[in-house]
C-alpha cells in the first residue's frame, strides 16, 4: 500500500508541556487507521500540526512521498489533508452548499456559480448516500447531519487524506454505524482515513492499523487483528488495567427525589424538558442517558434549582430525617441549602460553572461555602486544609492548593470538583458527563468514588454519554429523548440497542420542531409516522 | 545539482518568525526584560533628543529627574497628583475586578466634586466645620455613587450595555457642571475659588502642606481597598462574579445585588475624589476639575492588574512622565507636543515589555534560512 503521509520526529510544545515528542507514523492510502490515546497524549495536536493549525517545533512531514511545510489550514488543504473537528466549524444561517464554499476562491473568477457548486455536493451525497440537500439550511440539521457536512466540506475540496477528530463523540450507535459505513466506502475509493478516538470497540470494528500515543509519545503501531481491547488499553495506559465496573447491590433504597411533570422552557421560547417525572432513590445510581443536547443539563439544572421551571412543575426532596417532603421548585440555589437539602452537583461545564478557572484548589472549596458566619472576612484556614486534603486523598497533581485550576489537566479539574462535592456529605449527588474527557485510570478513580457514595446511601444521578459505562454502572437507566422522558429501564437488563432506540424515539416535537433523533431508526418506532 | 533546485522548488520553508506564549516566567527575568526596557527606551530617547533638538539627553534626563525630585515642595506636588489618580485607580478596582467596565469615573468624579462645591458655597457659613466635613462627605459619596448606579442597575436588571452607559453619564455630569456655573456665576467655566478668604470647607494645613490630607486618605484607601477585594466575603464574590456569572450563580451568589452593591462602592470612591480634589486642592469645580484623570485611571488600574498596591506604581509613573515633560517643555522652550514624545517613548518601552515577559518569539532556523534562500 502506498505511504500517504509519513510522519518523522515530530515534537511540539507548548510552554513546560511536551505535546508531542519525537513522534514518526505513517497513514497510509485505502486504509483506516486509528490513532488511540488518553485525552492528553497528543493525538489532537499530531493531526493540528497535519492541517496546518499548529508549527512543529521540529520534525519533518513527507506527503506522497516529498518533504512539505504545512503553515495553515490553505497548506494542508492544497496537500489534500482535510480535518473533521470535533467540534463543528458551521455558519448556522447558512445552506450546507455556502458553508462548503466558505472561503475558497471559486471557480470563475468574481463570480459564484451556486448551481455547479450544488450539483457537485449532491454528487459527493450520492457517492456515499449522504442524507444532506445542498440548500439546506445547517440550523435545520441534526448533530449527525453538521457532521456529514463537514465530511462533505472536505470531500468538495478535494481532500484524500480524512482525519476525524472524534467524530461519534456525539452520535447515537446507530449512527455511528452508518459513519463507520461511509469510512469504509472512503477506504475503497483508496482514500486515507485516520480516526482519533478512546473508544475501543469501535477502534476494533473499523479500523485496519492502530497506533498509540501516551503521554506525548509515540508507543507503536498493531494491526487491528492482532489486538484485543484488553491489549490495546495496555499499551495506552502503560500497565495491566481491568476493565470491569463494580455495581454493588443496592441497599436501603429510601425515596430521596421526586419529580413530578417537570417542564422547563428555553430561552429561546422553546420548551426543553416535557413533563418529566421519575424517582430518585438513596442508595442507587440513576444514570441519564440521551443524545447531548436532549435537555440532561436542564434536567439538572431545574433540579439544583438554577433554573426556574415552569407552573405546575414539582421537585419533591425527602430528607432522611423528616416524613414531610419539601418542594425544591421556586427555590434558589441558596435557599435549597439553607433548608439543609445536601444536594451536591457536578456541572458539565467544569470550569466556567463548577469552578472558579483563575482560583486555585484552597478558594475553590469554599465556592459553595465561603458565606457561613457572620464575619465580614472570609475564612481561608479550613477551606485550604480541605483542599490539601482532596489534594491527598484523590491525588490531584498540581504544585500547590494556590495555583490556579485552569492550568491543571481535565483529569485533575474534575478530581477537584468532584472532591469539593462530595466532601460536602451530600444526600443527592448529581453529576453530568463526570468523566468525560478522562482517562482510563481517573474515569475508574470516579466510577469507584460514585459507588462509594451510593454505599453510603447517597442518590446518585449519573448523566452519561458511554452506553456501556451507563449499563454497567447504573441500578437505572432514564432515556431523554427531545425534553421528554422515552423511558426507564433497569441497567441489569439494558442493552445498548435498546436504549439506542430510546434515544431516537421522537422524531418530531408537537411544535413541528425538527428534533436531533433523525436517523433511519425513527422509522420503526412510533415518531416515524410523524416522519414524512 | 539537481538535488539542489529540488530543494529550492520545494516549499519546505519554516515560517520567519513565530509567536508562541509563555507558560508563566521567572522573577529574575521579569526583573531583567523589565530593566532592559528602560535602558532602551532611554538610548531611543537619546537618539530622538541628539536628532530633534541638539541637547543633550543626560541634560534632559536629569530635568526630568528633577521635576520630582527637584525640591521636596516638587515631590509633594507629585503626590498630591499621584493621589488624585490613585484614588481613582482605587474606585474602579472592584469594578473592573468584577469585568464591568466602568468608564465613568470622570464623571463620578466630577459629581462628587460638584456636590462637595456646592455644599462649601451654600452650607459653609450655615453649618460648624466639623458637620459641614461630614455633609461633604456623605454628599460626595452618594453624587458618585448615583452617578454609578444607573448603570449598574440597568445593567444587573436588563444586561444593558455598561460601556456606553458609563461613558455616556459622563457627559451628563459635565453638562450638569457647565450649567450650574453659568447659572451662578454667569458665563464662566468654573465657579472661581470658593470661600477664597474664610478657607470654610478647605482641608486644614497638616505637616506644612494644603494637601498632606489628600494624601493621607488615598493611601488609607489603598490599603482598605486591597483587604476588601483579597480577604472579604464581598471580595470572594466580586471575583468569582467577574470569572463567571454561571459559576456564581452555581454558587448561589445573588448576582443582581453584587454588581449594584459593587458600582455603588465604585462611584461612591469616585464621588470621595472629586471631594478630595475640590476641598483639599482645586477649591472650586469646573468642567475640567477631573482633568481626565477619569480616564487615565482606566490604563492605571487595567496595568496594574486591579492589585491597587501596583497601581500606586504605575500612578506614580505617569505623574512622574508628565511633571518632566512639563518641566523640559519648559526649561529648555520646547514645543510640548515633543516633550510628549520623549515621555511617551519611555512609556511605550515599559508597557511594550509585557509582551516579551507573556510571549517568546521564535525566528526560523538558520541553517533552514540558508537553504530556503538558494
Amino acid at each position: 500500500m502506498e505511504d500517504a503521509i509519513r510522519l518523522v520526529g515530530i515534537t511540539k510544545t507548548f510552554g513546560e508541556i511536551r505535546a508531542n515528542r519525537d513522534i514518526s507514523l505513517t497513514i497510509r492510502r485505502g486504509e483506516i487507521l486509528s490513532l488511540l490515546g488518553e485525552n492528553g497524549s497528543g493525538k489532537t495536536t499530531l493531526m493540528n500540526i497535519l492541517s496546518g493549525i499548529y508549527f512543529p517545533d521540529a520534525g519533518q512531514v513527507f506527503v506522497g512521498g516529498r518533504e512539505v511545510t504545512i503553515a495553515s489550514p490553505k497548506d494542508a488543504f492544497d496537500l489534500g489533508i482535510g480535518m473533521i473537528h470535533q467540534h463543528f466549524k458551521l455558519v448556522d444561517v447558512f445552506t450546507a452548499a455556502e458553508n462548503i464554499i466558505l472561503g475558497l476562491p471559486g471557480e470563475r473568477r468574481g463570480r459564484l456559480d451556486m448551481k455547479a457548486v450544488e450539483e457537485k455536493v449532491r454528487r459527493i451525497c450520492d457517492r456515499y448516500g449522504f442524507d444532506i440537500e445542498p440548500d439546506q439550511k445547517v440550523y435545520e440539521m441534526t448533530v449527525s447531519q453538521k457532521q456529514t457536512l463537514e465530511i462533505v466540506k472536505v470531500l468538495y475540496r478535494g481532500a484524500d487524506i480524512l482525519i476525524l477528530d472524534e467524530p461519534t463523540a456525539v452520535l447515537t450507535p446507530q449512527e455511528t454505524e452508518k459513519l463507520f459505513a461511509v469510512m469504509r466506502e472512503m477506504k475503497k475509493d483508496g482514500r486515507a482515513v485516520v480516526i482519533i478516538t478512546h473508544k475501543l470497540h469501535e477502534v476494533l470494528s473499523v479500523s485496519d492499523r492502530v497506533s498509540i500515543l501516551r503521554k506525548g509519545e509515540y508507543i507503536g503501531t498493531v494491526d487491528t487483528k492482532d489486538a484485543t481491547e484488553l491489549s490495546l488499553t495496555e499499551m495506552m495506559v502503560g500497565k495491566k488495567v481491568t476493565l470491569d465496573i463494580e455495581r454493588p447491590e443496592p441497599e436501603n433504597r429510601v425515596k430521596r427525589i421526586e419529580v413530578k411533570n417537570l417542564n422547563v422552557m428555553g430561552p429561546e421560547g422553546v420548551p426543553v424538558l416535557k413533563d418529566i417525572s421519575f424517582e430518585a432513590y438513596g442508595g442507587e445510581i440513576l444514570g441519564i442517558a440521551g443524545i447531548s443536547g436532549c435537555g440532561q443539563k436542564e434536567l439538572l439544572e431545574a433540579v439544583a434549582g438554577l433554573t426556574i421551571p415552569m407552573a405546575g412543575s414539582s421537585v419533591e426532596y425527602f430528607p432522611p430525617d423528616a416524613d414531610k417532603p419539601e418542594q425544591l421548585v421556586g427555590r434558589s440555589p441558596r435557599e435549597i441549602k439553607d433548608m439543609g437539602v445536601h444536594l451536591s452537583f457536578v456541572p458539565e461545564d467544569r470550569l466556567g460553572m463548577g469552578l472558579v478557572a483563575s482560583m486555585g484548589m484552597a478558594d475553590n472549596m469554599m465556592l459553595k461555602s465561603y458565606e457561613k458566619g457572620s464575619s465580614f472576612f472570609i475564612e481561608k484556614k479550613a477551606p485550604r486544609e480541605l483542599a490539601e486534603a482532596v489534594k491527598d486523598e484523590l491525588a490531584v497533581v498540581t504544585p500547590s492548593v494556590g495555583y490556579p485550576v485552569r492550568r491543571l489537566s481535565g483529569g485533575n479539574v474534575q478530581k477537584v470538583l468532584v472532591g469539593r462535592e462530595i466532601a460536602a456529605a451530600p444526600s443527592v449527588l448529581m453529576t453530568a458527563y463526570a468523566v468525560r474527557g478522562l482517562d482510563i485510570g481517573t474515569s475508574y478513580q470516579i466510577y469507584h468514588l460514585l459507588n462509594e457514595q451510593k454505599k453510603k446511601g447517597v442518590a446518585v444521578i449519573y448523566v452519561g454519554e458511554d452506553l456501556d459505562v451507563l449499563i454497567d454502572l447504573c441500578d437505572r437507566i432514564l432515556v431523554l429523548c427531545a425534553g421528554q422522558v422515552t423511558g426507564i429501564v433497569d441497567g441489569r437488563e439494558a442493552t445498548k440497542e435498546g436504549i439506542g432506540l430510546l434515544m431516537t424515539k421522537i422524531a418530531r416535537t408537537d411544535d413541528g420542531h425538527r428534533h436531533l433523533g433523525h436517523a433511519d431508526t425513527t422509522e420503526t418506532t412510533e415518531g416515524g409516522a410523524a416522519h414524512e | 545539482m539537481n538535488k539542489a533546485i529540488e530543494v529550492g522548488k520545494s516549499e519546505h520553508r519554516e515560517p520567519f518568525l513565530r509567536i508562541a506564549r509563555r507558560d508563566g516566567t521567572s522573577h529574575g527575568r521579569k526583573i531583567g526584560v523589565r530593566a532592559a526596557s528602560i535602558v532602551i527606551a532611554l538610548i531611543l530617547d537619546a537618539l530622538f533628543i541628539v536628532v530633534v533638538t541638539g541637547l543633550n539627553p543626560l541634560a534632559v534626563y536629569a530635568e526630568i529627574f528633577k521635576a520630582t525630585f527637584g525640591t521636596s515642595l516638587r515631590f509633594m506636588w507629585m503626590l498630591r497628583d499621584m493621589a488624585a489618580l490613585l484614588c481613582i485607580g482605587v474606585a474602579l478596582a472592584p469594578a473592573f475586578k468584577m469585568r464591568f467596565w466602568n468608564i465613568g469615573a470622570e464623571g463620578q468624579v466630577l459629581m462628587g466634586g460638584f456636590a462637595t462645591a456646592m455644599c462649601m458655597m451654600f452650607l459653609g457659613q450655615k453649618l460648624p466645620t466639623p458637620v459641614l466635613f461630614l455633609v461633604m462627605v456623605i454628599a460626595s459619596l452618594a453624587a458618585g455613587a448615583l452617578w454609578s448606579f444607573f448603570p449598574a442597575f440597568f445593567k444587573a436588571n436588563w444586561n444593558t450595555n455598561e460601556t456606553l452607559f458609563t461613558l455616556m453619564m459622563n457627559y451628563v455630569a459635565i453638562q450638569i457642571v457647565a450649567y450650574a456655573t453659568n447659572i451662578l456665576r454667569g458665563q464662566a467655566s468654573s465657579l472661581g475659588t470658593i470661600n477664597m478668604g474664610s478657607k470654610i470647607g478647605w482641608f486644614p494645613k497638616l505637616l506644612g502642606y494644603d494637601f498632606t490630607l489628600n494624601i493621607l486618605i488615598v493611601a488609607v484607601l489603598t490599603v482598605a481597598m486591597y483587604i476588601y477585594l483579597k480577604y472579604t466575603k464581598h471580595g470572594y464574590e466580586i471575583s468569582v462574579v467577574g470569572e463567571s456569572e454561571k459559576t456564581a450563580k452555581y454558587a448561589g451568589i445573588d448576582v443582581k445585588r453584587v454588581t449594584i452593591r459593587t458600582l455603588l462602592l465604585s462611584g461612591a470612591i469616585c464621588g470621595l475624589c472629586g471631594f478630595i480634589i475640590v476641598a483639599g486642592n482645586k477649591h472650586t469645580i469646573s468642567t475640567n476639575t477631573a482633568g481626565g484623570d477619569g480616564f487615565t485611571a482606566i490604563i492605571v488600574a487595567w496595568l496594574a492588574k486591579f492589585n491597587t498596591f501596583y497601581m500606586a506604581l504605575i500612578s506614580f509613573l505617569l505623574v512622574f512622565l508628565e511633571k518632566g515633560a512639563g518641566q523640559i517643555a519648559s526649561t529648555y522652550g520646547l514645543n510640548e507636543y515633543i516633550a510628549d514624545i520623549i515621555s511617551g517613548i519611555i512609556l511605550f518601552c515599559i508597557l511594550g515589555s509585557e509582551f516579551f515577559l507573556n510571549y517568546r518569539m521564535i525566528f526560523r532556523h538558520k541553517e533552514e534560512k540558508g537553504g530556503g534562500v538558494k
